[in-house]
C-alpha cells in the first residue's frame, strides 16, 4: 500500500480584503482567497480548468499601491496586500465591462451566473447606442455539421475556447484568435468550415464557452423550436463506456431524453474535458 | 504540436524554395531520419516557434501575400498549427490576406502630422495614377510628411519622404520605385554642434562604416566595459541615473542589475526599435545616422546583464534602419566586436534583428516578447515582470533605442559626470521628434530642464509666425498642451506634476488654422484600429470612444456622451491589460479639457 | 515522449521521436533496448539486487540482441534503439504504456514480460510517474477481471483453485461450486468445435463480428445446441441466438460501478430509463438463477451486491458504496475504510528489505508473427480504433460524426505505385481465412508493405474474416495486429 506523495505544505500569506484579515496559502490568487471567504467575484474568462488568461477584466479588485486595477483571477496574493473587492473604483470599471460587452455581443443566452452579476451591476449598454448604430459582432451562425453550432454573435472574446483546444486540454489547435482589435474573433485557418479543420469534436470548446457562442447542435435546435427547458433538465453523473480512462459524464436528461452531456470541472480524470465518443457519442441510449 | 491538420493548398515553387532557405540554418520541425525514424514532436516545434514572423515575411515578399499554400507550408516545416499561424499572420497590417492587385502596395501615413502636409490628397492622386494606395498609422517620418512606405513583391521595401519643403507627389513615388531607392536623409537641425552627446555622429559619419564611427569614439564604451567589469558597468549607469526613454522612465541601472542577478538562467537584452507613437522618429532617427552606436550599447548591455543573446526588434515600417542595422551587425562581426571572444575578453555576444508587422501594440515590450516568440502581439499580464520572465519566459532587460544609446556617453565620461547634465532627478540629455508647425521640424537634443517654449524657439518657433493653438505633448499617448504652458520646464519631475508626459518625445505644434476635432479623432481612430482586442475595456472601449468623436465631429451627440466618454476613459485607464488602454482616452480627455474640441450641436 | 508504433500515429507525431517498428517485433525491440542499457552501465543495480530475481540469467538471454541484430529484425535503426535506451535509462521517472497492440498478438503476454524487464533494469516502478500502464480499451475491462470475470479467479484476483478462498466465498454464497478453472475465450470456440461446449450465455459481447477469423467464429457459434444473447442491441451475434434478453444498457440506464485503467472504482448512474422490455442485467441474472432453481437469491439491489462484495474482495474492502458516492472514485487497493486508495502499485519492492516475492525478470524470445509473410501474402495487415468510433461500431454508428473517415485499406504510396492501385480504387483483399472487398485509401505516413483499416463497420467490411486465428496460449487473446494478406486489383466485377 502507498500513500499518497504530498509536496511540504505551503505556508499560509495574510492578506487583507475588504478590511478582513485573510489567510491564503501561497501561490494562491487573489480570487481564491476571496472565493475561501465566500466573497463572490465575477468571472468571464476564468474557469477553473483552464490556465488564466486575464482578458475580461470583469474580476478586477483594487489593490493598494497598485496605480490600475489588477485581475483577481490571474495575481498571487503577497503577504500584507490590502484588497478592496467593492470599492467604487471597482464597481465602475465591472459595470463597465459588462456594458461594453452587451453593446456588442448578444448576451441573451449566458450562464444564469453572467446575467445575475449584470443585474447586480445595473448595466446599461443602450447609451452607448442603438445596436444598428454602433459596432457589433452581429452576424449569421456558422452551422456547419450535425454536432456544432458556432454562433459567434455571442462571443465576448473570452479565449476559453482556444486554450480548450489547445495547450490546455485537447492539444488540437482547430482555433485561434484571428485580427486584431475589435475584428479579432475566433476562426480557423482562413474561415474554412469545421469539418475542414483539425477539429476533432471533443466538444471540450463548448464545454467552456459561457456565452452560449459555443453550443451543440441539440441544444441550438431546441432552443431555436422553444423546447429548450433548462429548469426541467435533470443532471446525473455517470462513468463513461467508450474507453478505460473513467471520465465522468453528466448526462442533462430532459423530458427521459439526453439533451446534452458535459463532464465535472473538478474531477481530477477529466477536468471537463472529454472526446467526441462521450460527448456526442450517446444517441444509442436513445430509442 | 499533435493531431495537426493541414489543408489542401500547395505552395508555388518559388513560396517553397524561399522558406527552405529561410529555414535552412535550423532545419525542419520533424526530420525523418528514415522510413522508420522520426524525430520531432512538440519540443521541436516549439524551438522553431520564434521563425514564424520571419518566415511570415518571407512569405509576404515572395508572393505579396499570405497565400494559402504558402501558410500550409510554412506550418508544415515549422510545426505551427495553421489556426495560430493563421491568427498571427492576420494580427499584423504589413501582411495581406488577398491575392495582390499590384506588384506595389503603398501606405501613405495620414497620422496627426502627416494630415497637416496633404496626406489625403496624395493618396488620392496616387489612386487616380493606378497604384494601390492605402492610408496608414504614422509612419515615423513626422518631420517631412507626408511619408510613405511602398511594400513590393520580390523588392525592398521603400520608404519615401518629401525633399523639403516640397510636399511629396506621385513623380516622387515613381522616381523611388524606378530608381529602387529609399529617401535617405536623417533631418538634424543642430548637426554636428559641440553640445551634441547622442546625436554628434548622426549626418556627420557614413552609417555604414565601421572605421568613420571608431574615429569618432566608437567602440571606445565597449572597451572600458570589457575592462572593468559587468558590476563597474552596472554601477555606472546606476550612478547616471539613466532612465527609460520610451515613455516609463523607469531605472536603467536597476533594470540592468534584477536581471544580471537572475545567475543561472540564460537572459536575453532586447533592444525595443518598434517606435510606433504617433509624432515620434527620434529611435529612426539614431538607427539611420548611427547604427554602431546601437549594436555597441546592446553589446555592453549584453555584457553587463550576462546575456549571450541580444534582440532588436525593429518596426517593419522602417527599411533604412533595418538595413542600416544588418549592415552595422555584419560589420562588428567582421571586426571581432560581435560573435564569440569579442575583442578577446572572452565574452560571446550574437544579435538577432527581428522586424515587426505593422504593429503599434508591438511596441508594448511584452506584446514585443509574443511577436519574437512568434505569437500574436499581444501583451502579458505584469507582474511577473520581464526581469525574471520576459523573453521566453527568460530573464530579459529591455531598452529602446535611446536609452540604450545613452549608455555610451556614460561609460566613456562616467556617470557621476553624465549626471551633471539636466536636473537633478531628471539628469542628461534627451531627444526631442518636433513636428507640425514649426519653422524646422526634425530631432533635437536638449539638457533635460529646457522648457517647452525654449524647445520650439530652438526649431525656429511657431512656422509663418502664427499662434499656436495647441501642442500635443508625449505622442498620441500623451496630452495636449496650450501656449500657457511654454513655460513648463521639460523634466519627468515638472512634467508629472503637471499632469503631462514626456512620453516619447514628441513635440507636435498645431496653429489656430488646424482642424483639432479631426485631429483628435483621428487620435480615437489609431487606438481603436491599433488595440489589440484581447481585453475588453481597450477593445470595445476604443471602438465607443471613436464613435463618441465621431459624434462629436458630426454634431450627433447623445446627451449622455461626455459621461460615457469619461466612463470609458474610467475603464480603460483603470482595468486595461497594459499601456496601450491605459493611454488611450489620455490626449482626447486633456482636448476636451482644453476646450479644443468644439462641441457642434 | 517516444511512440513505437509500426503506424506515423498523431501520438507519434506528438512525441519527441517515432520509432516504426515491424508489426510483431516488440520483444525483439525491448531486448535490444534491454541489452543497451545493460551494456552502458544504465541499470539501477540497487534496485536489482534488493528487489528481482533472474538479472543474471537475463543479462546472459537479452546478450545477443546487439543493436545491429535488434536493428535488423525490427526495421528500427540502431541509433534510434540506442536513443530510446539511454532515454529511457535515465530519464528521473518514466512510464511504458501500451495498448492492444503489444496484446493482441500470439506473443501478448510475453510482450508485456519484456516490457516488465526495461521497468526492471532501470527502477522505473512502484514510484510515483514511473510504471507500466496498460490503457484498457472499454470502461470496465478492469472491472469485470476484478469481478472474477476470468477463468481461473474470484472476484478481488482470488484463486479459484484455492479451497480456502473457495470457502469463504461458498460459506458467503450458500451454494457449493467447483475449483476447476475454465475456458478463456479462444478455448470456448475450440471447445465447440469439438462439441465439448454446447449451449453459451453471451452478454454484451460481439463475437460474430469481433472475433478473429471471424467466419470460423460464427459456424462455432452454430453449432451450438443453445445461444442466450443478453445485449442492449440486435448484434449480428444476437440475431443468431435461440433467446434474447434485452437488457438495460450499462453507464446510462443502470446503476451499479466501472472500474478504469488506472483501477479506480467509480459510480456508473441511471439517467434515463430502459427502453421497451429491457431489464436491469442484475434483474435478468436473478431470474435466471430463480428459474435454474436458486431460491435464495433474491432481487439484490447494486448497492448491496457491492457491499456484498467488499466482505469478500480485501482489495475493495474499503470502499463502502457510500465512499464511492462521496469520494468520486476511489483506485484498489483499497482494505479499510480509512485507507484513501492507492495512486500506484508495487511500492513495496523499495522497501528494504523487500517483504514478500521479489520481481522477476523473464527471459522472453521473439516469435515472429503465426501468419507469416510469404509471396502468396506479402502484405502485413494490422488492424485498430480510430478515434470516433468504437469496437464494431453497434454504439458509434448512431452518431453523425463530421470525422469519420471510413472503412478503407490503407496502403502506403510505394505499395500502390507497386500494385497500380489508386485511392479510392475498390480492390480484393485475401488472407489465408478469406476474402473481401475493400475501398484503398494512400497514407503518405504508412510504412511500405504495412496496411492498415479499423474493425469499426462489420456492415460494410467484414475485416475479421481476414484477420488471424492465431492465438496466445497463456492469455487466450487472438493476434488481431498481424495478418497475412495479398491486395488484387479487379479487373472486371467478373474476376470477383
Amino acid at each position: 500500500m502507498n500513500e499518497i506523495p504530498v509536496g511540504t505544505p505551503r505556508s499560509k500569506i495574510e492578506i487583507q480584503i475588504d478590511g478582513n484579515l485573510v489567510k491564503a496559502p501561497e501561490g494562491s490568487t487573489i480570487l481564491d482567497a476571496c472565493r475561501q471567504e465566500g466573497i463572490d467575484t465575477p468571472t468571464l474568462c476564468w474557469a477553473e480548468n483552464l490556465t488564466p488568461v486575464n482578458v475580461c477584466r470583469v474580476c478586477v479588485v483594487e489593490v493598494e499601491g497598485s496605480r490600475t486595477l489588477v485581475p483577481s483571477c490571474s495575481r498571487p496574493i503577497e503577504d500584507g496586500m490590502v484588497v478592496s473587492t467593492d470599492s467604487d473604483r471597482v464597481r465602475k470599471s465591472r459595470k463597465m465591462v459588462y456594458e461594453l460587452l452587451a453593446s456588442s455581443v448578444d448576451m441573451d443566452r449566458s450562464t444564469s451566473e453572467v446575467k445575475d452579476w449584470m443585474e447586480h451591476y445595473e448595466v446599461d449598454s443602450d447609451r452607448m447606442g442603438e445596436k444598428t448604430e454602433i459596432a457589433t459582432v452581429a452576424q449569421p451562425p456558422k452551422v456547419q455539421d450535425s454536432l456544432y453550432v458556432r454562433d459567434y454573435e455571442r462571443c465576448i472574446l473570452c479565449y476559453k475556447c482556444v486554450e480548450a483546444c489547445g495547450e490546455d486540454a485537447q492539444h488540437t489547435f482547430a482555433i485561434a484568435t484571428a485580427g486584431r482589435g475589435f475584428d479579432a474573433h475566433i476562426s480557423t485557418e482562413f474561415d474554412v468550415a469545421l469539418p475542414d479543420s483539425a477539429c476533432v469534436y471533443c466538444g471540450n470548446c463548448i464545454g467552456v464557452c459561457p456565452t452560449g457562442a459555443l453550443v451543440f447542435k441539440t441544444e441550438h435546435d431546441m432552443r431555436e423550436a422553444g423546447t429548450w427547458n433548462e429548469q426541467d433538465q435533470e443532471v446525473t453523473t455517470t462513468v463513461c463506456s467508450f474507453c478505460g480512462v473513467g471520465c465522468n459524464l453528466e448526462l442533462h436528461v430532459q423530458d427521459e431524453k439526453i439533451v446534452k452531456v458535459t463532464s465535472p470541472a473538478d474531477h481530477s480524470v477529466t477536468s471537463g474535458h472529454l472526446c467526441i465518443k462521450g460527448r456526442f457519442g450517446w444517441q444509442h441510449a436513445q430509442p | 504540436m499533435s493531431d495537426l491538420k493541414f489543408g489542401v493548398d500547395k505552395p508555388t515553387a518559388e513560396e517553397r524554395e524561399a522558406i527552405d532557405d529561410f529555414i535552412s540554418g535550423v532545419g525542419p520541425a520533424s526530420i525523418k531520419v528514415n522510413e522508420r525514424f522520426v524525430v520531432g514532436g512538440r519540443s521541436r516545434a516549439k524551438d522553431r516557434r520564434r521563425l514564424l514572423l520571419p518566415a511570415l515575411h518571407e512569405l509576404q515578399s515572395t508572393s505579396g501575400w499570405i497565400s494559402p499554400g504558402g501558410l500550409n507550408y510554412i506550418c508544415k516545416v515549422l510545426g505551427v498549427p495553421p489556426a495560430e499561424a493563421y491568427g498571427v499572420a492576420t494580427f499584423y497590417h504589413l501582411f495581406s490576406h488577398q491575392a495582390p492587385a499590384a506588384n506595389e502596395q503603398i501606405h501613405v501615413c495620414d497620422d496627426v502630422a502627416c494630415r497637416l502636409q496633404g496626406a489625403e490628397e496624395l493618396i488620392k492622386d496616387l489612386k487616380e495614377s493606378g497604384y494601390e494606395a492605402k492610408s496608414s498609422p504614422c509612419l515615423g517620418q513626422c518631420e517631412r510628411g507626408p511619408a510613405v512606405l511602398i511594400q513590393r513583391i520580390k523588392g525592398k521595401d521603400l520608404a519615401v519622404v518629401a525633399e523639403s519643403p516640397k510636399p511629396l507627389t506621385v513623380k516622387n513615388i515613381d522616381k523611388a520605385l524606378k530608381e529602387n531607392a529609399s529617401s535617405e536623409q536623417v533631418t538634424i537641425p543642430q548637426r554636428g554642434t559641440d553640445s551634441l552627446s547622442l546625436l554628434a555622429r548622426v549626418g556627420v559619419v557614413n552609417p555604414k562604416s565601421i572605421k568613420e564611427y571608431q574615429e569618432k569614439n566608437g567602440y571606445e564604451a565597449l572597451g572600458i566595459a570589457l575592462n572593468v567589469g559587468p558590476d563597474k558597468v552596472i554601477e555606472e549607469v546606476t550612478a547616471s541615473k539613466l532612465s527609460g526613454r520610451g515613455g516609463a522612465a523607469f531605472p536603467t541601472g536597476v533594470k540592468w542589475r534584477a536581471v544580471a542577478d537572475e545567475q543561472g538562467r540564460p537572459r536575453h537584452i532586447v533592444c525595443n526599435a518598434d517606435e510606433s507613437e504617433p509624432g515620434t522618429f527620434k529611435d529612426r532617427t539614431l538607427m539611420e545616422g548611427d547604427p554602431f552606436a546601437v549594436i555597441e550599447a546592446m553589446t555592453i548591455a549584453g555584457f553587463a546583464i550576462g546575456a549571450e543573446q541580444g534582440w532588436i526588434y525593429i518596426r517593419g515600417e522602417y527599411p533604412v534602419a533595418e538595413e542600416h542595422l544588418k549592415n552595422a551587425i555584419e560589420e562588428a562581426k567582421r571586426e571581432g566586436l560581435l560573435g564569440s571572444d569579442i575583442s578577446g575578453s572572452g565574452f560571446n555576444f550574437d544579435i538577432s534583428l527581428y522586424k515587426g508587422a505593422g504593429a503599434y501594440i508591438c511596441g508594448e515590450e511584452t506584446a514585443l516578447f509574443n511577436s519574437i516568440e512568434g505569437f500574436r502581439g499581444e501583451p502579458r499580464n505584469k507582474p511577473p515582470f520581464p526581469t525574471t520572465h520576459g523573453l521566453f519566459g527568460e530573464p530579459t532587460a529591455i531598452n529602446n533605442v535611446e536609452t540604450l544609446v545613452n549608455v555610451l556617453p556614460i561609460l566613456r565620461n562616467g556617470g557621476s559626470n553624465y549626471a551633471m547634465k539636466g536636473t537633478e532627478n531628471s539628469p542628461g540629455t534627451r531627444l526631442f521628434c518636433l513636428s507640425g508647425r514649426v519653422e524646422n521640424p526634425g530631432i533635437y537634443e536638449h539638457e533635460f530642464g529646457i522648457t517647452l517654449g525654449e524647445v520650439i524657439e530652438a526649431a525656429g518657433g511657431v512656422k509663418d509666425s502664427k499662434e499656436i493653438k495647441a501642442i500635443l505633448l508625449g505622442g498620441a499617448a500623451g496630452s495636449f498642451v496650450t501656449a500657457e504652458h511654454l513655460h513648463l520646464p521639460l523634466t519627468l519631475e515638472a512634467t508629472r506634476e503637471a499632469g503631462v508626459s514626456l512620453g516619447s518625445g514628441v513635440v507636435m505644434v498645431f496653429d489656430e488654422s488646424d482642424d483639432l476635432p479631426d485631429t483628435v479623432r483621428r487620435i480615437a481612430e489609431f487606438f481603436r484600429d491599433e488595440s489589440c482586442g484581447q481585453c475588453v475595456p481597450c477593445r470595445v472601449g476604443t471602438v465607443r470612444q471613436e464613435e463618441v468623436l465621431a459624434r462629436f465631429t458630426q454634431g450627433t451627440s447623445f446627451a449622455s456622451d461626455e459621461e460615457l466618454l469619461e466612463d470609458l476613459s474610467t475603464v480603460m485607464k483603470d482595468a486595461s491589460i497594459c499601456g496601450l488602454g491605459h493611454t488611450a482616452s489620455g490626449a482626447i480627455t486633456s482636448a476636451i479639457n482644453l476646450g479644443l474640441l468644439e462641441r457642434t450641436t | 515522449m517516444w511512440a513505437i508504433d509500426p503506424r506515423y500515429t498523431s501520438s507519434a507525431k506528438f512525441a519527441d521521436a517515432w520509432l516504426g517498428l515491424n508489426v510483431g517485433t516488440d520483444i525483439a525491440l525491448a531486448n535490444g533496448v534491454a541489452r543497451e542499457i545493460i551494456h552502458s552501465g544504465l541499470v539501477h543495480e540497487e534496485f536489482i539486487h534488493h528487489a528481482t530475481t533472474g538479472y543474471e540469467e537475463f543479462k546472459e538471454h537479452v546478450e545477443p540482441w546487439t543493436l545491429e541484430f535488434t536493428s535488423e529484425i525490427t526495421g528500427v535503426p540502431s541509433e534510434a534503439i540506442a536513443d530510446l535506451a539511454h532515454g529511457y535509462a535515465k530519464a528521473p521517472t518514466a512510464q511504458i504504456l501500451w495498448t492492444l497492440g503489444i496484446t493482441e498478438h500470439h506473443t501478448g503476454v510475453d510482450n508485456v514480460l519484456a516490457l516488465s524487464n526495461l521497468a526492471l533494469l532501470t527502477g522505473h516502478v512502484g514510484r510515483p510517474g514511473s510504471g507500466l500502464v496498460p490503457l484498457r480499451g472499454q470502461n470496465n475491462v478492469q472491472g469485470g477481471g476484478d469481478m472474477g470475470a476470468l477463468p481461473n479467479k474470484l472476484p478481488g484476483f482470488q484463486d479459484v483453485d484455492n479451497d480456502e478462498i473457495r470457502g469463504k466465498f461458498e460459506q458467503a454464497w450458500g451454494a457449493k461450486f467447483t475449483g476447476e478453472i475454465g475456458l478463456n475465450l479462444t478455448q470456448m470456440f475450440e471447445a465447440m468445435g469439438q462439441d465439448k461446449l454446447k449451449a453459451v450465455w453471451v452478454i454484451g459481447e460481439n463475437p460474430a463480428d469481433s472475433e478473429a477469423d471471424v467466419k470460423h467464429a460464427r459456424e462455432m457459434l452454430k453449432r451450438l445446441d443453445m445461444l442466450v444473447v443478453q445485449d442492449v442491441f440486435m448484434t449480428r451475434t444476437a440475431k443468431m441466438a435461440d433467446v434474447v434478453f434485452p437488457a438495460a444498457l450499462g453507464w446510462a440506464e443502470s446503476e451499479g460501478t466501472a472500474t478504469s485503467s488506472e483501477r479506480r472504482v467509480q459510480r456508473i448512474r441511471a439517467a434515463v430509463p430502459p427502453p421497451g422490455q429491457a431489464k436491469q442485467e442484475v434483474e435478468i441474472i436473478s431470474e435466471m438463477a430463480l428459474r435454474m432453481g436458486s431460491t435464495n437469491w433474491g432481487q439484490p439491489t447494486p448497492e448491496e451486491l457491492w457491499e456484498e462484495l467488499r466482505t469478500l474482495s480485501p482489495m475493495h474492502a474499503g470502499m463502502s458504496w457510500k465512499r464511492l458516492e462521496q469520494e468520486g472514485g476511489i483506485q484498489w487497493p483499497c482494505p479499510d475504510e480509512d485507507h484513501p486508495g492507492s495512486p500506484f502499485l508495487h511500492g513495496r519492492l523499495w522497501e528494504r528489505p523487500v517483504e514478500g516475492r521479489r520481481a522477476p525478470f523473464s527471459c522472453v524470445e521473439h516469435r515472429p508473427p503465426v501468419d507469416e509473410l510469404t509471396d502468396e501474402f506479402p502484405i502485413r495487415l494490422t488492424t485498430g480504433r480510430v478515434l470516433d468510433s468504437y469496437n464494431t461500431g453497434v454504439q458509434t454508428d448512431k452518431f453523425d460524426s463530421p470525422i469519420r473517415s471510413g472503412d478503407a485499406l490503407e496502403i502506403s504510396s510505394e505499395d500502390s505505385l507497386k500494385l497500380g492501385v489508386e485511392e479510392g480504387e475498390t480492390v480484393k483483399v485475401s488472407s489465408r481465412r478469406g476474402s473481401i472487398l475493400m475501398r484503398i485509401e494512400i497514407d503518405e505516413d504508412l510504412q511500405t508493405g504495412l496496411a492498415f483499416t479499423t474493425f469499426h463497420f462489420p456492415e460494410l467490411v467484414d475485416i475479421n474474416q481476414l484477420t488471424s486465428d492465431a492465438w496466445d496460449s497463456k492469455s487466450g487473446t487472438a493476434e488481431f495486429k498481424a495478418a497475412a494478406i495479398r491486395i488484387e486489383k479487379i479487373e472486371s466485377m467478373a474476376n470477383v
